[in-house]
């Protein structure tokens, strides 16, 4: 009676395995906003007190936006560090919630790439209040609507290349604290760059760190979106450089997972 | 997959660096059979589900699931078995609605079977109340009857059930197996269960195997084990050194075989009753302080400390641990 409808359990198709991955993830983010309250705030901070220090100093040395040039390093802010899905990644190792995900016939990718779409899934979110905050305050885009898409698309590719690391180091090492330090690869990478003056003004060892870190063209092409208009070889210096890192974060991403679903 | 049992494992073994976790483990076990897996931790239970449930390789031998290899094959045996594991493994941010959705989605299973299927384990474990709450709110008892239901959304033919009630409390632990017995006579479903628990597979197991170091030490349903070690138990504590005095009783007519644990000389005998008398004697005429006698017929324990040398020692009901 009750019970006895016909079950034909199957592989659920890998598109269907993403999404409800997906959407558990994206689950626990709403009923944990405090999580990514700080991924919201720290961004418009940073915007205030850079644009707020600076602003009339670097003005003062010629034609020039400081707030719309300050944006790109906020969106960066924003998509970049502790909001990947890592954390839930190790939660799930260390209750053995992932086990049981893995006694059903998931395909195996589609444990890490359901994350990776709740997380871009979140970065698009978490632009808004810097764009609309950027908007407030008078900054516009040279390249118009489509220069906005563009932008925010450019920020996400980044924020899912950096995420990359973290889900390795979670996979690899099943460890909250060590994914927290992934933190550590996000300074170096944020702070030496052309971030709170442009390339050229730059000297010293700095400017030569800054020459050979991928977010300098990363910046570069978000600044020229919204400050030049269509420059197509910044935008692709960016495209290429943020590619190179999404090829090794990923590589490494599946190298963790290939180990942790070996069956060793 | 008719004439085959459900599981079938030959030599298993599986080997972590140096230390040997399973040695060759032989096991066949019918279909529609409550099989116990007993032993203390660190005995190589939960090795031996993990390489049944397809999560772990063998370092050699081989093992049948639901009529598939699970090196060769794992996917096969992965949609014919469902698994709980050590403490239950549930996510308390989301319902048990949402968890049980989740999971019947990766099985491939459209919404309607879904929500039928869903009915169907609420009503059989009793969980119809707390669905639709965060799992972050649910009782002991309550998470590990979600964690059954989550095994059996895909009406799996084999369950394996890895000390489904480890911590739980009394009620609860007994409640619980009345859902398991419930589950295997209504549905037929095959159900490996390890357990430390003695009275557990005493309850619920229609055979049980005992697990030591690795190696599977005896097995045979719980009044076979029993009659192996004798019919009656006598224990006797002692206040100072025992070997002498379990010397003394070797010698008492009836005694079948005695076991020294700690400060305790364990006798297997013949009518207890009328051994109890002269063993009291032999102790006496030794010296021994006789702390505390008693007579009793045979538990799992002592079936367990016959074929190890060890005794499984339940402290409240919560902890255990093999005491040499």
């Amino acid at each position: 009676m009750i019970g006895s409808t016909k079950v034909q359990a199957r592989n659920g198709g890998f598109v269907s395995d993403v999404f409800a991955i997906s959407r558990r993830a994206l689950r626990s983010v709403l009923r944990d906003p405090e999580s990514v309250i700080p991924g919201f705030i720290i961004p418009l901070f940073f915007f205030a007190v850079n644009t707020g220090a600076l602003q009339n100093f670097v003005e003062a040395s010629g034609d020039f936006d400081y707030k719309a040039f300050q944006l790109p390093v906020a969106i960066i802010m924003a998509v970049t560090g502790p909001l990947s899905r890592a954390l839930t990644l190790v939660e799930d190792v260390r209750s053995g919630y992932f086990d049981r995900l893995m006694m059903t016939p998931v395909r195996r990718l589609a444990l890490l790439l359901g994350l990776m779409v709740a997380d871009i899934a979140l970065v698009l979110a978490l632009t808004v209040p810097v764009l609309v905050l950027g908007y407030a305050v008078g900054v516009r885009f040279e390249t118009g609507l489509t220069g906005i898409v563009v932008f925010v698309a450019l920020a996400a590719y980044w924020g899912l290349g950096f995420a990359g690391f973290s889900y390795a180091i979670a996979l690899k090492t099943a460890n909250a604290a060590a994914v927290s330090s992934s933190f550590m690869i996000f300074l170096p990478l944020m702070f030496l760059t052309p971030m709170f003056i442009p390339l050229e003004a730059m000297s010293g060892w700095m400017a030569t760190v800054a020459q050979y870190n991928p977010v300098t063209y990363l910046l570069g092409s978000l600044r020229s979106i919204i400050l030049v208009g269509w420059e197509i070889d910044e935008i692709l210096k960016g495209v290429l450089s943020v590619s190179a890192v999404v090829a090794v974060s990923l590589t490494m991403a599946l190298l963790a997972l290939t180990r942790r679903v070996s069956r060793q | 997959m008719k004439g085959e049992d459900a599981v079938v494992a030959v030599s298993l073994s599986r080997s972590f660096g140096a230390v040997k976790a399973v040695k060759s483990v032989n096991l066949s076990i019918p279909s529609g059979e409550i099989y116990g897996f007993l032993g203390p931790n660190g005995a190589g239970k939960s090795s031996v589900v993990r390489m049944l449930t397809t999560l772990l390789l063998p370092t050699s031998g081989s093992a049948r699931v639901a009529g598939h290899d699970v090196v060769t094959e794992p996917t096969a045996v992965r949609l014919k078995i469902g698994a709980a594991l050590q403490e239950a493994a549930l996510d308390d941010k989301q319902t048990g609605r949402e968890l049980l959705e989740l999971q019947s989605r990766l099985y491939g299973l459209c919404g309607p079977v879904t929500n039928k299927r869903i009915d169907y384990l609420a009503r059989l474990l009793t969980i119809e109340e707390s669905l639709d709450r965060l799992i972050g709110t649910y009782s002991g008892g309550m998470k590990r009857k979600l964690d059954l239901a989550v095994a059996m959304i895909h009406e799996p033919q084999i369950l394996f059930l890895d000390e489904p009630t480890t911590g739980l409390d009394p009620i609860s632990r007994v409640e619980l197996w009345d859902e398991v017995r419930r589950v295997n006579e209504e549905k037929g479903v095959t159900i490996f269960m390890t357990t430390q628990y003695l009275e557990e597979a005493d309850y619920l197991a229609q055979r049980v195997g005992i697990i030591s170091q690795g190696r599977i030490v005896a097995e045979g349903s719980p009044s076979e084990l029993k009659r192996s070690v004798g019919t009656d138990i006598i224990v006797a504590k002692i206040n100072g050194q025992t070997s002498g005095p379990a010397e003394n009783c070797r010698q008492v007519r009836g005694v079948e075989s005695v076991e020294v644990s700690g400060n305790e000389i364990t006798l297997s005998v013949h009518q207890g009753s009328k051994v109890i008398g002269p063993v009291a004697i032999a102790l006496d005429q030794y010296g021994a302080l006789v702390e505390d006698i008693v007579l009793r017929t045979a538990t799992l324990d002592d079936v367990f400390l016959h074929y190890t040398g060890a005794r499984l020692q339940v402290d409240a009901g919560i902890a255990i641990k093999e005491v040499p």
